[in-house]
Parts: C-alpha cells; sequence; structure tokens
C-alpha cells in the first residue's frame, strides 16, 4: 500500500479517538436536552468542574482553602493524605450528583413552562457560576490528572500494523482507554434506559411531559436523574480530557467542540451524538492531514488553510445540515398545517 | 341515596359508598371561570359521567381530579380525607389513572412499552436489584409483563403489541391510551372522550371495553362524553355542567328530564 494511504488511515484511526470524546461531551447535552428541552450550557464547565474536584480530592486539597485562610487567617491547603483513584472517583460522582439536586432544587424548579430561551439563558448563568464555584474551590492553577489510565504509544498496534503493512500505526493507550470506557459508558446508558424503570421514566419524560405525569412519573425525580447522568459523563470526559492535556479552564472548552457534533446527529439521538462524534473527529483529521502533511494542497489552490480544528467542524456539521436540517438521526421535522 | 350504603344496579353489579367527592370546586384561568362552585360525589363501582356543551368545564373538571389543575377554591376528598393539593403524578400514585382528551401517549414507544410504562408505580425493586437482575427485579418484571400481556388481550390489541404507536390510526391510539391507564389497577379512570372521533363500530367497542372493565374489575369510572345516546346507555349517574355551572345531577332518566339540561342543549349547538 502507497505510504500517504497508510499515514490517512492512522490519521482516521486516531481522529476516530478524538472523535469519541466529542461524543461524550455531545451525550451529556443529548442526556438533557430530550428529557427536559434545556440546552444546557453548561456542560463544558461541568467537565471542568468534575476534573477540578476529582484532582481536588485525589490530591487531598482542601476545598475552598484560599477562602477559609483568607477569613480565618489560617494556612491549610491540604489535608496531608492521598485519596485512592477509584474513592475520588465515586466521591467525584456524588459531587456530581449534589450538583444536580441543586440545579433542579434552586433552578429549574422554579423554571417549569418557561421558554426554551430562558431555560438557556439560566443555563448560561449557572455556567459562569459553576466556573466561579470551581475556582473558588480548587483554584484555577492546571493540575496533572492521572487516574491510572495507561499512557503513550500502544506497542502492540504498532508493531502488528508494521508486520502486516510495512507501517506502523502510533495510536495512544490513552486514546484507546477512552475508546473502551465511552463505548462502556454508553452500553450501560443504553441498557440503562432501556431496561431499569428510572430508564423507562426517563424515555416517557423525553418523549411526553403530560403522558408521563399521568402515569405517575415525577418530572422532578427524571430531572434530577438526568442532571445526574449529565454530570456522571461530564466527568468521564473530563478524565479523558484532564488525563491528556492536563485539567485546565480550557477543557470547559470541550463543549464548542460537541456543538457541530449536535447539529450533525441532532439534539435528541444517543446514536446520532456518538456518530456525529466520530464523523467530525475524523473528517476534522483527515482534513488537518490533507491541507498540513503535504504541499499537494497548497500547490493545487496556492492557498493554505489554518488552525483547522477551530472552525472546519462547524462547516463540515453546516454541510450536512443543508441536506439533513433535523440531523443525521433527529426525529423528522414535520411541518403541521 | 344516603352515599353510605351499598345500592344494586337493575342489571346486577354493587354499587357502593362514596369514593370521591368534590366540594365547592372553583377554578378560574384569569378572567375565566372555568368551574364554579361545582359540588358532586362519585360513588365506588359506579359509572359517573360528566356531560355539557362545548367549553362547558368537563375537562376543567377532571383535571382538577387528576390533579393537573388545582382550583382556587373548594375540596376534593378521597376515600374520606380531604386531599391536599397534589402534583399529577402524587394522584396517579393513589389509584387514579385518566386518558386525554387530545392522547397524550409515548409516540416513540411502542405499544407494549407504552403499557409498560403504566406499571412503573407497580416497581419497587430497587436500581441494584435491577442491575443484577435478580430477585425482586426479576419477579417484578414478569409478573408486570404479564399483568400488560392481559390488558392487551382484553382490549383485543395483540396484533400491534410492537408497532410504534405514532403509526397508529386514530381509534386504535385512544386503546392503547386506555389500555396503559388499566394496567395501573387503578381504583378509579378518568375518560376524557374517549369515543370522540369514532366510528360507530369503534364506539360499540369502546364501549363495551368500558363496560367490561366497571363490570369484571370492579372500577370506578368517570367519563366525559358528548354522545348522548352512548351516556345514557353506559353510566350509573351524570352531572351536566353549562358555562362552568353544575345544572343538572342524577341517573340517567332525571337529567333527560330536567328543564334547565333540554335548554342547555336545545341552546347551544353540540356534536
Ligand atoms: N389551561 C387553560 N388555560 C386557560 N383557559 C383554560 C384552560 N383550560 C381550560 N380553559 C378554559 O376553561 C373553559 C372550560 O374548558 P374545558 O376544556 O374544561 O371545557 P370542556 O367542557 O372540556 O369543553 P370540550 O367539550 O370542548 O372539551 C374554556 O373557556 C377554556 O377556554
Ligand atoms: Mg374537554
Amino acid at each position: 500500500m502507497p505510504d500517504q494511504l497508510l499515514f490517512a488511515m492512522e490519521v482516521s484511526l486516531n481522529g476516530l479517538m478524538t472523535g469519541i470524546m466529542y461524543a461524550l461531551v455531545a451525550l451529556g447535552f443529548v442526556l438533557i436536552y430530550k428529557a427536559s428541552g434545556i440546552f444546557n450550557y453548561s456542560q463544558g464547565v461541568m467537565a471542568l468542574f468534575a476534573a477540578m474536584t476529582l484532582v481536588g480530592i485525589q490530591e487531598g486539597r482542601v476545598p475552598f482553602s484560599h477562602l477559609i485562610n483568607s477569613i480565618f487567617g489560617t494556612h491549610i491547603t491540604e489535608f496531608g493524605f492521598e485519596v485512592p483513584a477509584l474513592l475520588a472517583i465515586l466521591l467525584t460522582v456524588a459531587v456530581m450528583i449534589a450538583f444536580a439536586l441543586f440545579v433542579q432544587k434552586f433552578v429549574f424548579r422554579h423554571l417549569v413552562g418557561q421558554e426554551p430561551i430562558i431555560l438557556f439563558m439560566a443555563t448560561i448563568g449557572l455556567a459562569y457560576f459553576l466556573e466561579g464555584v470551581s475556582d473558588l474551590m480548587w483554584g484555577s492553577e492546571i493540575r496533572q490528572l492521572d487516574v491510572g489510565l495507561p499512557q503513550g504509544i500502544n506497542g502492540a498496534i504498532d508493531n502488528a500494523t508494521f508486520e502486516a503493512l510495512g507501517y506502523g500505526f502510533f495510536i495512544d493507550n490513552l486514546d484507546i482507554s477512552a475508546a473502551i470506557i465511552a463505548a462502556i459508558l454508553v452500553a450501560v446508558l443504553i441498557a440503562f434506559a432501556q431496561y431499569t424503570k428510572q430508564g423507562r421514566a426517563m424515555r416517557a419524560v423525553a418523549d411526553d411531559h403530560q403522558a408521563a405525569l399521568s402515569v405517575g412519573i415525577s418530572l422532578n425525580y427524571v430531572w434530577i436523574l438526568v442532571w445526574s447522568l449529565a454530570g456522571i459523563v461530564a466527568l468521564v470526559a473530563g478524565v479523558m480530557w484532564g488525563s491528556k492535556s492536563g485539567v485546565q479552564f480550557s477543557l470547559s472548552l470541550i463543549a464548542l467542540k460537541a456543538l457541530p457534533v449536535l447539529m450533525l446527529g441532532g439534539f435528541t439521538s444517543i446514536p446520532g451524538a456518538i456518530i456525529g462524534g466520530l464523523i467530525i473527529g475524523m473528517g476534522e483529521a483527515l482534513f488537518e492531514f490533507v491541507v498540513s502533511s503535504n504541499d499537494l494542497f497548497g500547490a493545487w489552490f496556492g492557498f493554505t488553510f489554518s488552525a483547522t480544528e477551530n472552525w472546519f467542524a462547524y462547516v463540515l456539521a453546516l454541510a450536512f445540515l443543508v441536506f439533513r436540517p433535523q440531523g443525521l438521526f433527529g426525529e423528522r421535522i414535520i411541518e403541521r398545517v | 341515596m344516603d352515599g353510605q350504603t351499598s345500592t344494586v344496579t337493575p342489571d346486577g353489579r354493587t354499587i357502593g359508598g362514596v369514593v370521591m367527592e368534590m366540594r365547592n370546586i372553583t377554578l378560574r384561568f384569569g378572567g375565566v371561570i372555568a368551574i364554579k362552585d361545582i359540588s358532586f360525589d362519585v360513588r365506588h363501582g359506579e359509572i359517573r359521567a360528566i356531560i355539557g356543551p362545548n367549553g362547558a368545564g368537563k375537562s376543567s373538571m377532571l383535571n382538577v381530579i387528576s390533579g393537573f389543575y388545582n382550583p382556587q377554591e373548594g375540596e376534593v376528598w378521597y376515600k374520606g380525607e380531604k386531599r391536599k393539593p397534589m402534583k399529577p403524578y402524587q394522584v396517579a400514585r393513589q389509584g387514579i389513572a385518566r386518558t386525554f382528551q387530545n392522547i397524550a401517549l409515548f409516540d416513540g414507544m411502542t405499544v407494549l412499552d407504552n403499557i409498560m410504562t403504566g406499571r412503573l408505580n407497580h416497581m419497587k425493586a430497587s436500581i441494584l436489584d435491577q442491575a443484577i437482575w435478580w430477585g425482586r427485579a426479576e419477579r417484578e418484571e414478569v409478573a408486570n409483563r404479564q399483568k400488560a400481556e392481559e390488558v392487551i388481550d382484553f382490549l383485543e390489541i395483540q396484533s400491534i403489541r410492537k408497532t410504534p404507536v405514532g403509526r397508529l390510526p386514530y381509534g386504535l391510539k385512544k386503546r392503547v391510551e386506555l389500555a396503559r391507564a388499566l394496567v395501573a389497577e387503578p381504583e378509579i379512570l378518568l375518560l376524557d372522550e374517549p369515543m370522540a372521533g369514532m366510528n360507530v363500530e369503534e364506539k360499540e367497542d369502546m364501549c363495551r371495553f368500558i363496560l367490561d372493565v366497571n363490570d369484571e374489575f370492579g372500577t370506578t369510572i368517570v367519563l366525559i362524553e358528548h354522545d348522548m345516546g352512548v351516556v345514557m346507555d353506559i353510566s350509573d349517574r351524570v352531572v351536566v355542567m353549562d358555562y362552568g355551572k353544575k345544572i343538572g345531577d342524577g341517573v340517567p332518566d332525571e337529567v333527560r328530564n330536567n328543564p334547565d339540561v333540554i335548554d342547555a342543549y336545545l341552546g347551544v349547538a353540540h356534536d
């Protein structure tokens, strides 16, 4: 096989891995949107907050230590012990569930029946609020996150592809574990939605509020549930992204990556979020490869693109939208007259 | 009728004491008074109809009973106790199931899935039990499936069990909605125009189902219906509403000969 093709395959594979991360973030949006019609702008900040909390707990930091110290004149910053990764993850999940309860009790409970734009603006407020809380609780320094996921180039794949194709694929172990964990998460979520009573209630609420109420489902309960699940999904995304590039403010910007995925996959479809994420991830990587890896493109068109990762996903999504306004898997838009 | 002792109807069904009572209910929407100081009771095991011209406030009354609307004034008494203002899901959990005038089904789900949601309140297994699919969770699911199948057989909708509800014709949707309400094994079943928009044959089927539900399971039924023939045929007692007021209440014959009722129906076009 020609080198260029093999190289392109490697790039696509890596793109797919990145796409899974996009899909994870998009999934958080879909969960909440489907059940409550709220477009949760704060999903990205939730990922940041979850990752910050996880690192903080792992390293045994005292939450709100700046605040405490400035009020009481103390100098405590750490408890002086480290928390094992698994326990820290469980504690972070508990924090995300507490956040879900908080959001429902103090924000959205009071906004039931409001226009979608008002709900959306409430989530913008929530994003800034959570960002502030995150800062206050854990500080704003960049932190290294390590929950024990394998890192580095996967030797087995490198060797196997080298023997078979004469060209070794470089795939990061972290990406592979991210893919596996994402796949498990999605499978569990789908099984939950399909086979448990809570999942059934969730699907019912996503479908029709009135009907759900009439069979005895508490909307409030289901909304707390979906915010909790979105919090857990945010945690997973935060861990993946954070392990890769450190936990810092820019993590919250992964939400911007989820938007084109949602445009593509539709706001109401879980498979859409996943396939959409994969398409965007791969498309982005391939495009980047085509325009930057050789001078061919520049030679053909007489110019080159830069910073494609910032905008190409949107162009790709928009191109799809022209043909399918409801997204790949979104429900058909039928105009009733 | 003293409201406490049982009576036996001419067709041999036993009607018990008062199970639900509306006392001086008033419901306003801004300036519109949808229900004006209405009182009536529902007795255990009876078929109680609410009739009246369009906009009379019948659906509003059903919505008050099911907790979708909370009246500004008045009391709802259920099983001898005054009910606090409640959310619809809390009312449903007390054994009051309903259907809607404009059909509220889960369009994205199959008929069977829709019906299974009616069993949610009968599931007690914890999330952990369900995760390992063991003991209680499995027993419950089996029992619930069985109940759902019973109702499906009862309403003769076996052939559409796996069909997504969104694709069904109107008449069948109404039947699925009834199935979902029925599968919850409610004490009181509230039906908002269960036969509206149906052809004669479908109406006959629906009538038969309603009578059978009442007869076989002893379910108390409160129903709104426009078709006078049907109402007079199947109900034990009838409340008549007009412009938010109660203008008649009694057995079909009493109501039929009530001059106010005759006026209301002659004065207002109805379908
Ligand atoms: N949610 C609401 N908001 C405002 N007004 C309402 C609402 N629900 C009902 N109304 C008003 O209350 C009055 C009674 O309406 P309701 O739906 O109870 O009548 P109905 O007897 O069921 O009529 P129909 O036979 O047409 O179904 C009407 O004037 C209606 O416009
Ligand atoms: Mg009505």
